[in-house]
């Protein structure tokens, strides 16, 4: 196979390879997030019994990572692509290399190594074991099993890989500055973007107003926590299911993102970072927690009548 | 990871071995093997089966076994069918309280496969891992990674034995890109060769071997460039390939302008490469990295490592001139908002104490010492110390923390001697690293150090059995470190007295933790114990005999030079024996203080005896000068011989006078003399202390 000559070619690729394998091809999550984890399609599937595959770009804001497009590696926003199996193929390591080699990477004649690297989420109450996958000295993927998420421990186990999709396609195309590299066949990663680069740097180096990103995260903070309540309160089991638990996921989304623009602006102290992750996590939990009620309940009333709707008693039992 | 995980497995089928009786009298020799994919046992002998074993069970007492006419009652016949066996079969045995039933069970050893296909899932589950993982379900297997594959034999034949849903096979695999992915396997030899043959080198040393042997060959084309030996570095790799082949890449000379500390952390930090000396000792622009491969005929893996190189050093370069916008003295009010201990304050508060405690320090040093050092400048490196926390290129690469701080000190054009102290602040990180190069250095690493020890005994803090979350053994190891190479003459008593003074100032809530700041001082004690024994090798007696003596009033220089000199007299003959005289004293005192009330009073030289009583007298006072005069001196070698020269005079006195005489003033006046002996020439090292041998005859 021939290395995918552009971005938007590699993202072909590998939507192809993983739609093969069976994978929902999601697209991208519409609320800022700072990794494909945090996408409902990982953060939430990972939780529960249901089995789950599903592949997606998630693009990624880091703003403490923004460097106004004069680093050329480093960037305010890098897209991931993110896949999720439940449970895990006992094979997976050699899936995975095989979507390599569908990408255009001869493996014969590339160093490939799977070096120890455990993976933590402080914000999420998540954390998995893995490898960090070095291609010639270069990390192009992060392969985690998940133990935990939202402070759950997981069963089945997911497995999660996260392909730095800017990292891969700078090696296939063998370019030094992550702006040099082709988008489309005429069309650069740096026409594309650039702009964004450099005005978010300015915006959340500069420019984010501390006060008012403080009030905002004290707003959706007190959203979410009003929504994961209201699911605790409510005793009706018709009354949970209404309970809109994917909604409080977005304020928890938007927290951690305003976070990460005040750590950016550097108005968060080691102190306060420590509070504040406890803050989101809390959240994060307690949205998890009415998540796999929710999910428990709505498969426990699906068992109960299945005179009435065959189809969902199949699904209950697992299929 | 690996090498530890190794060991446990060993030790696990060693237990399992013996405790099944399959490995007899001596334990049956394992040879173990890993890879990054593989753990491997293997044992060339191991008996078919375990021994059979006899053992003697008793039954009821006889007398309710057989009734009147001599039948066996329900009882024995009870006895019998637990035994599996017919009444006549069983014995009878007589034991202290009667005749009793008693049957020879004889048990047939079980074959050693059956034992081992319950022993290999064991002990593979038993190995500890800093963190493990499940992949099946929450019930288990629970191992570092998920394992996939297990293979399993035993004379041949697969040990049937699974753990979770993997089953033992006779198969294996080969380097995941150059062998084959299933491999029959029917023996060790056939294994090793079968692996070979697949491009995996089983043998760690082998890989250690291959990895030097090519590295050698890739330098001898460059004229006298070398490796910057790195074992820790060389371990990885030799655990993270199956089939290691070094290559060697370049860089741009232009990096060079890079300080060395940098391009080395990450060449060997993110990148795992070896870095590359010209025979000048500088840095080459070269490295070497280790694949997991054959070789590289196209060269695409050196392009692609020294591309993924080239982006770590524009990082660094990109930091390096970033950090450059702020001088440090104006990063002082950022590290107002990094937190040292919540309870101890910002590092901005940590180094205003630190500022303060070295001048206190510099007061405690003597006036020659103390000229030397130039107090301002001190002072500043002590407050900019910890300024290089703020900075890009130490967010980066936390292990570069304090050389940046000297390098960017450097950089500003600071004074050599700030920089200097700056950049070594954080010496000595281990007791093979050299502690702070100057005085200056010294200082400021100590000021931090107490300050850290001191802060967190007295938050509550303190180290709790193994558990050190802030590394405060390794903090009180660098005091005494630098005490000693520094040949800084203070007291540990007095580094606690001037610390605490700089906290009383500075921490309006105080110290709550009383108790524990009551344990620093022996804490400390501890870290030159360990120190003088472990490190320097003295006998713990003679460790013992010092510190017991002088620890709280002596600067730990002069503790380590008198444990020395105590071990040098050690050997001469009236050491040992003044030591048994010493503990002899120090009975009889114990004694005398006990049934009379003792206390020692002035000495009456009128009530001394002539001859071996005020002999010694005599002699006390004269070695008592002599003595002193040696330890203004500071040889302690001197003082302690001409203590031992006391011996036959002590000897003496003991042969021929009766302490405890009748009359009661000649008594106390004797055990005052004793006292005098016991408390004038126990200052330098507590002689009962030393544990002498049952051997009396003294040594050559």
């Amino acid at each position: 196979m021939k290395p995918a000559k552009t971005l938007q070619e590699l993202i072909a690729r590998l939507t192809d390879y993983w739609a093969g394998r069976g994978c929902v091809i999601q697209l991208p999550y519409d609320v800022e997030m700072g990794a494909g984890t945090m996408s409902p399609e990982t953060f939430l599937r990972v939780l529960g019994p249901q089995p789950y595959k599903v592949a997606y770009v998630q693009p990624s804001r880091r703003p403490a990572d923004g460097r106004y497009g004069e680093n050329p590696n480093r960037l305010y926003k890098h897209l991931q692509w993110q896949v999720i199996l439940k449970p895990s193929p006992a094979d997976i390591q050699e899936i995975y290399l095989k979507s390599l080699e569908k990408i255009g990477i001869d493996l014969r004649h590339h160093d490939l190594k799977f070096e120890e690297d455990n993976w933590e989420a402080p914000t999420l109450g998540a954390w998995g074991i893995g490898w960090q996958v070095m291609l010639d000295g270069l990390e192009v993927t992060q392969f985690t099993y998940f133990q935990q998420c939202g402070g759950h421990d997981l069963e089945p186990v997911s497995v999660e890989l996260t392909y730095g999709l800017e990292r891969l396609s700078s090696f296939l195309q063998d370019t030094d500055s992550v702006y040099d590299m082709l988008w489309n066949e005429d069309t650069t990663y740096g026409r594309v973007r650039l702009m964004e680069e450099q005005q978010f740097s300015v915006y959340s180096f500069e420019l984010a107003s501390i006060d008012k990103l403080w009030k905002l995260l004290q707003l959706h903070e007190q959203e979410c926590q009003g929504l994961v309540d209201a699911y605790r309160i409510l005793s009706h089991p018709a009354m949970k299911s209404r309970v809109p638990v994917l909604a409080a996921y977005d304020e928890v989304l938007k927290c951690s993102h305003l976070f990460n623009l005040l750590d950016a602006r550097g108005a968060i102290s080691v102190t306060e970072r420590v509070a504040v992750i406890g803050r989101i996590r809390t959240l994060a939990c307690g949205v998890a927690a009415a998540y796999l009620d929710q999910q428990a309940q709505q498969s426990e009333a699906r068992s109960q009548k299945p005179e009435e709707n065959p189809a969902n008693a199949i699904l209950a039992t697992g299929l | 990871m690996i090498e530890p995980a190794l060991a446990d497995l060993k030790r696990l089928l060693e237990e399992g071995f013996s405790r099944s009786r399959l490995s007899g009298d001596t334990t049956a020799a394992l040879e173990m093997y890993s890879t990054p994919r593989r753990l491997v046992a293997y044992c060339a002998s191991l008996p078919a089966r375990q021994p059979d074993s006899a053992e003697m069970v008793q039954g009821p007492p006889k007398r309710v076994a057989f009734d009147g006419d001599g039948k066996p009652t329900a009882a024995a016949l009870s006895f019998a069918s637990k035994m599996d066996t017919k009444v006549e079969k069983l014995q009878t045995v007589s034991t202290p309280k009667g005749e009793y039933l008693a049957f020879k069970k004889k048990e047939r050893g079980k074959p050693a496969v059956e034992i081992l296909r319950e022993l290999i899932p064991q002990a593979v589950q038993g190995i500890s891992f800093p963190r493990s993982m499940y992949w099946e379900s929450k019930a288990g297997p629970y191992f570092v990674r998920p394992i996939r594959s297990l293979l399993a034999l035993f004379g041949g034949r697969v040990i049937p034995c699974s753990i979770g849903e993997v089953r033992a096979g006779n198969w294996t695999f080969g380097h995941r890109r150059l062998g084959k992915p299933r491999v029959r396997v029917t023996d060790f030899a056939n294994y090793r060769e079968a692996l070979a043959k697949n491009f995996v080198l089983l043998d760690a040393g082998e890989r250690r071997a291959r990895i030097l042997d090519n590295i050698e060959a890739l330098l001898a084309s460059d004229n006298g460039f070398r490796i910057k030996q790195n074992l820790e570095l060389l371990n990885t790799l030799v655990y993270l390939t199956e089939y290691p082949t070094p290559l060697m890449g370049s860089f741009d000379p232009g990096y060079l302008s890079l300080p060395q500390e940098v391009l080395i952390t990450v060449m060997r930090g993110h990148q795992k490469y070896f870095s590359v000396e010209q025979p000048d000792g500088l840095l080459a622009p070269r490295f070497i990295a280790v694949m997991n491969l054959d070789g590289d005929s196209k060269g695409a893996i050196r392009h692609g490592n020294e591309r993924v190189l080239r982006a770590r050093f524009n990082d660094a370069r990109f930091f390096w001139e970033t950090d450059g916008k702020l001088r440090l003295e104006e990063r002082l009010d950022l590290l107002r908002s990094v937190t040292f201990q919540s309870r101890l304050g910002s590092y901005y508060d940590k180094a205003s104490r630190m500022a303060e405690l070295t001048a206190l320090l510099v007061s405690e040093l003597p006036s020659d010492v103390a000229q030397t050092v130039s107090l301002p400048e001190v002072q500043k490196a002590a407050k900019l110390a910890k300024c290089d926390l703020t900075t890009e290129l130490v967010k980066e690469f936390t292990e570069l923390q304090g050389v940046i701080g000297g390098l960017y000190a450097e950089r500003e054009g600071l004074p050599k001697e700030i920089a200097t102290a700056i950049y070594d602040q954080y010496k000595p990180q281990s007791m093979d690293d050299p502690s702070p190069r100057t005085l200056q250095g010294a200082l400021v690493s100590l000021a931090d150090r107490m300050d850290t020890l001191v802060g967190c005994f007295g938050v509550g803090l303190a180290p709790s059995g193994s558990k050190d979350p802030f590394a405060l053994r390794r903090a009180a190891q660098g005091v005494i470190r630098i005490l000693l190479d520094h040949r800084l003459p203070l007291t540990i008593a007095s580094l606690l007295r001037r610390t605490e003074e700089v906290y009383s100032s500075h921490q309006p809530e105080g110290h709550t933790d009383w108790d524990a700041l009551n344990r620093l001082p022996e804490f400390l004690i501890d870290r030159l114990r360990y120190y003088a024994r472990d490190v320097r090798g003295f006998a713990y007696d003679e460790v013992n005999a010092v510190l017991e003596a002088g620890a709280q009033r002596e600067s730990v220089p002069v503790l380590l030079n008198t444990i020395a000199a105590v071990s040098r007299i050690r050997p001469t003959e009236n050491f040992e024996p003044l030591a048994v005289a010493f503990k002899r004293i120090k009975n009889i005192l114990q004694q005398a203080r006990k049934t009379q009330a003792f206390e020692p009073e002035e000495l009456d030289t009128d009530l001394f005896e002539p001859g071996p009583e005020a002999q010694l007298h005599q002699r006390y006072m004269d070695v008592s000068a002599e003595v002193a005069r040696h330890k203004a001196a500071g040889n302690y070698v001197a003082a302690l011989e001409a203590i031992a020269s006391l011996r036959p005079d002590v000897d003496l006195f003991f042969d021929k006078i009766l302490v405890m005489a009748p009359d009661a003033k000649v008594r106390q006046n004797r055990l005052s003399l004793l006292q005098k002996l016991l408390s004038e020439f126990s200052t330098i090292a507590d002689f009962s202390e030393i544990v002498v041998s049952d051997k009396t005859e003294p040594r050559p």
